[in-house]
């Protein structure tokens, strides 16, 4: 005899079958009894059987010891992996999967040593989420179908696990359906294999060295696994009798037994094309009742095969659904019992099917009271399953006041045997993908909005920006009291931020509501600048880039007469007030500082810009009779300018702000910075009715013009800091200030022209709440 | 977790009832018929305004010393009923309302079914399991 050479799990699998062949313990066994019955449950051809034991020995012996035993195992093995049995393979041979036997019920009981390696009774005890193919066998499969296979060895092929991709070629030519019968009655009910099982999975548990890798193996589809998980799985299948071979024949109708062959598929969908010729839709439920009817199985039956079937529980089956439901009339019409739950193998791919993809949520079923393989193998696949259903299942819940989405979704669950196909992508859940603005854009912007002077323009900038700070910093959203807080509803009410223009939509369309009332200044901001980027997280950083900014656009502003270098304008913030005082520039600057003083150290750095304002200032001072329209010209053309850079994103908002204070104190009469649109609006409306005067703004105009478009794109600190919002809600109020302080000086200058104010005042839409004497 | 759980047509027969102390199925399946009474009343009492205003769940029908009814309707006035033990803990409001949802929804599951046909008595396994999921666990 050859020296046989084992691996370690070999060692301890052959040891096992030795004890548990060699009943009357006396290290030997004899060549008839048990060991043929192992041997036939190895379910190869008995020439086969007979070649073994010839090349083991046994045959000269006459009887097995357990070297000649374990070479016989060793042979078994072999064969069963379809390979030409050779003394000399028997060294020769690596990463044999071990021999596979169909243990026959009775002996079940008594082996208690027996591994079961398969993922599915190890569902409920290892964790590993038993591949549904073999659940579903399992059920059936009284636990008298362990097999007898080393744990350990994670080589193993999965006896159980099927990975029926392949049709085990090498079976043994035997018919399919004589093996489903004896599945059938093999399998007792699982009410009777889930005691059993639950004895015998403790020991399997102990038993293992670790984890099997069920699902390893499940998903391996070399041809020797699949002959191994074929031949396993019809192990499973306890035979009664010993009508083992029958069983193994009757596996390569299914893989699995649930699989479905090629040509089976063939037919099904054939049949499909009967009832709904285009594959891709459904079958009603009625013409499949007729259809189904037709197989003269009773009603009940037919109903539970529905259940299975009908995966997505809309009433109508799928190309798939209908040849799994087709699958299962089928082995129901040759005498197998239904399942309890659906095989792996027909479950409905809507999905990428990933074999090893887990359910995670059948278990959330409080009653799914399955038996606790299906309970485990639905946990792994669910996931899929449950993106297909959640949307359906979440959408009924939200119209209860649910708590508990899992009761609801798990009822789908309870169709799931195991790895569940993924469900439809669209149906999948959708993880809401916060927009990330960068704040130094919405820094820019706002800066640009405030230098400008007008918030018409850029009403929507720092709401824009804030829409994708939403998602990160939903307090952000919070904190922030943008004008009208038509942005915060923007913000509250975006859940997901599935894409950057929603909000900024919504935004926009908030921004347009309030400011509405300057369709002009809403032109100017029309062509939406790029999302406002939420306000600088850190608004130092910000300020950082703010200040470069400002250092170039400072020395070149002092260069010229009220041009300010200002960082992106400060978001238009459709703030009343705001508007109210475009004319009071000096003052509200002056405001502006301490209030700008008071927010965030960020604004610190800004505070260089306010000394731009006296450039301003001196532009303020210019005659009277033209400062308002100055103002309002030069704001309305400002807000346009603005309302580009502005857009464009907020670096540094303080900064920004002071700059485009500054801008707007060169104006003259430009009301602060933040001005939503309605400034801008006002403006362009003076100017209209100013236009005699125009000549007088362009100058100013100019100017502003000329550092709005200098004004340099700010680089934008991503991230978004609930400070720097903050300080942006400071600078839009400070500009607000201003502003208001500017109306009420233009409002006494414009005493003089009576008519021009009465119109600009009727279209401050409660910028400001003067109203010049009518005089 | 519930000591009978039961299903009433429209009509007001039962689709489906079970209990879990099997020997005290009687005195539940009583219980579950008085139980009507209320649920008319209560679906009688909302219904001058519309349909969809009135809420599907009803609430505590009534309590008695032992156990707790609970009532829910659909849209097609089928019933459910939930009979709860009152030494249980009480359970929340809202507990009870994810009870009734998921009868709801497995009931809608049987309803899609183009096996089963509207007011026979529901057979359905997973229906069954959903429900002993929900019974209380006796021994």
């Amino acid at each position: 005899m050859e020296s046989l050479t084992l691996s370690d799990v070999e060692q301890k699998y052959y040891s096992d079958l030795f004890i548990y062949c060699d009943t009357d313990n006396t290290k030997k066994v004899a060549s008839n009894g048990k060991v043929l019955d192992l041997f036939r449950a190895a379910q190869l051809p008995s020439d086969v059987v007979l070649q073994i034991t010839e090349l083991c020995g046994a045959t000269r012996l006459g009887h097995f010891g357990r070297s000649q035993f374990y070479i016989a195992l060793k042979l078994i093995a072999i064969a069963q992996s379809g390979l030409p049995l050779r003394v000399e393979s028997l060294n020769t041979v690596k990463d044999l999967p071990l021999p596979r036997f169909v243990v026959a019920k009775n002996e079940q009981e008594t082996r208690h040593t027996a591994m079961y390696p398969d993922s599915e009774n190890q569902g409920p005890y290892s964790g590993v989420i038993p591949r549904p193919p073999g659940r579903g066998q399992a059920k059936k499969i009284p636990l008298s179908h362990e097999v007898i296979q080393s744990v350990v060895p994670a080589a193993d092929p999965q006896p159980d696990t099927t990975s029926p991709v392949v049709s085990p070629h090498q079976s043994p030519p035997t018919s399919p359906h004589a093996w489903r019968k004896h599945t059938r009655q093999a399998s007792g009910g699982n009410a009777d294999r889930q005691p059993v099982v639950g004895n015998v999975w403790p020991h399997f548990r102990e038993a293992q060295a670790g984890p099997v890798a069920v699902d390893g193996m499940w998903s391996g589809h070399s041809p020797p696994p699949v002959q191994e998980s074929w031949e396993s799985a019809t192990i499973r299948t306890s035979v009664p009798s010993a009508a083992t071979n029958e069983i193994q024949r009757q596996t390569s109708g299914y893989d699995d037994p649930w699989k479905i062959t090629d040509e089976q598929r063939q037919y099904y969908i054939n049949q499909f094309k009967t009832i709904q010729p285009d594959l891709t839709g459904f079958i009603p439920g009625s013409a499949a009742k007729e259809f189904f009817t037709k197989s003269k199985l009773p009603i009940l039956e037919l109903s539970h095969i529905w259940e299975l079937s009908d995966f997505d529980k809309d009433g109508a089956l799928t190309l798939d659904e209908f040849c799994a439901a087709f699958h299962l009339v089928v082995a129901r019409k040759n005498g197998y019992e239904l399942p309890e739950k659906l095989p792996e193998s027909l479950m409905p791919k809507l999905i990428d099917l990933d074999d090893s993809a887990e359910v995670p949520e059948p278990a959330l079923d409080v009653g799914y009271s399955g038996s606790p393989v299906e309970v485990t193998s639905n946990k792994s696949p669910s996931m899929p399953s449950l993106n297909q259903n959640w949307p359906e299942l979440n959408q009924s819940n939200e119209q209860w006041e649910t708590f508990s989405e899992r009761s609801s979704s798990s009822q789908t669950l309870t169709q799931f045997d195991s790895n569940i196909a993924p469900a439809d992508p669209d149906t999948a859940i959708v993880h809401p993908v916060p927009i990330r603005m960068t704040p130094s854009k919405i820094h820019m912007q706002e800066m640009e909005l405030k230098r400008a002077g007008s918030d018409h323009t850029h009403p929507t900038s720092p709401l824009l920006a804030k829409p994708p700070e939403l998602s990160e910093e939903s307090k952000l959203a919070a904190t922030i009291k943008f004008p009208g807080n038509t942005v915060g509803d923007g913000y509250s009410s975006s859940d997901s931020f599935t894409s950057d223009q929603e909000p900024m939509a919504s935004v926009v369309t908030r921004q347009r509501s309030h400011s509405g009332t300057s369709p002009e200044g809403l032109k100017v901001v029309a062509p939406p600048p790029p999302p406002p980027r939420p306000h600088a997280s850190h608004s130092r950083s910000s300020s950082l880039d703010m200040n470069r900014n400002f250092a170039a656009v400072t020395s070149a502003g002092q260069q010229q007469p009220g041009v300010v270098a200002f960082p992106p304008a400060v978001p238009p913030r459709p703030q009343p007030t705001q508007a109210a005082g475009p004319h009071g520039h000096r003052p509200v600057e002056g405001d502006s500082l301490p209030v700008h003083c008071s927010t965030s150290p960020q604004q610190i750095p800004e505070q260089p810009n306010f000394a731009d304002f006296s450039q301003f200032q001196a532009f303020a001072d210019q005659p009277a009779e033209d400062a308002e329209k100055h103002s309002e010209t030069a704001q309305a053309e400002k807000a346009g300018d603005v309302a580009g850079p502005l857009r464009t994103a907020k670096s540094d908002g303080q900064s920004e702000e002071r700059a485009a204070a500054t801008v707007n104190s060169a104006k003259g009469s430009t009301g602060p910075l933040a001005p939503p649109p309605k400034p801008v609006r006002r403006r362009l409306k003076s100017e209209d009715e100013l236009r005699p005067e125009a000549e007088e703004h362009p100058p100013k105009s100019n100017v502003i013009t000329a550092v709005l478009t200098t004004q340099p794109s700010i680089p934008r600190s991503v991230g978004k800091d609930k400070k720097a919002i903050q300080a942006s809600i400071r600078r839009n109020k400070e500009t607000n200030t201003v502003l208001a302080r500017l109306n009420s000086e233009l409002q006494q200058q414009l005493k003089v022209r009576p008519v021009t104010l009465l119109r600009q005042n009727s279209q401050r839409e409660g910028f400001c709440t003067y109203t010049p004497p009518p005089t | 977790m519930a000591v009978c759980i039961a299903v009433i047509a429209k009509e007001n027969y039962p689709l489906y009832i079970r209990s879990v102390p099997s020997q005290n199925e009687l005195k539940f399946h009583y219980t579950v018929h008085t139980s009507l009474d209320v649920v008319e009343e209560k679906i009688s009492a909302v219904g001058k305004a519309m349909a969809d205003q009135r809420e599907l769940y009803l609430g505590l029908l009534y309590p008695t010393e032992d156990y707790k009814v609970y009532g829910y309707v659909t849209n097609s006035k089928v019933k459910f009923v939930i009979v709860v033990d009152s030494s249980n803990t009480s359970l929340r409001d809202n507990e009870i309302r994810s009870m009734f949802r998921k009868l709801h929804n497995s009931f809608t599951d049987v309803m899609c079914n183009p096996f089963y046909n509207p007011g026979d008595p529901i057979q359905s396994k997973a229906f069954d399991g959903m429900v002993s999921g929900m019974m209380v666990q006796v021994s």
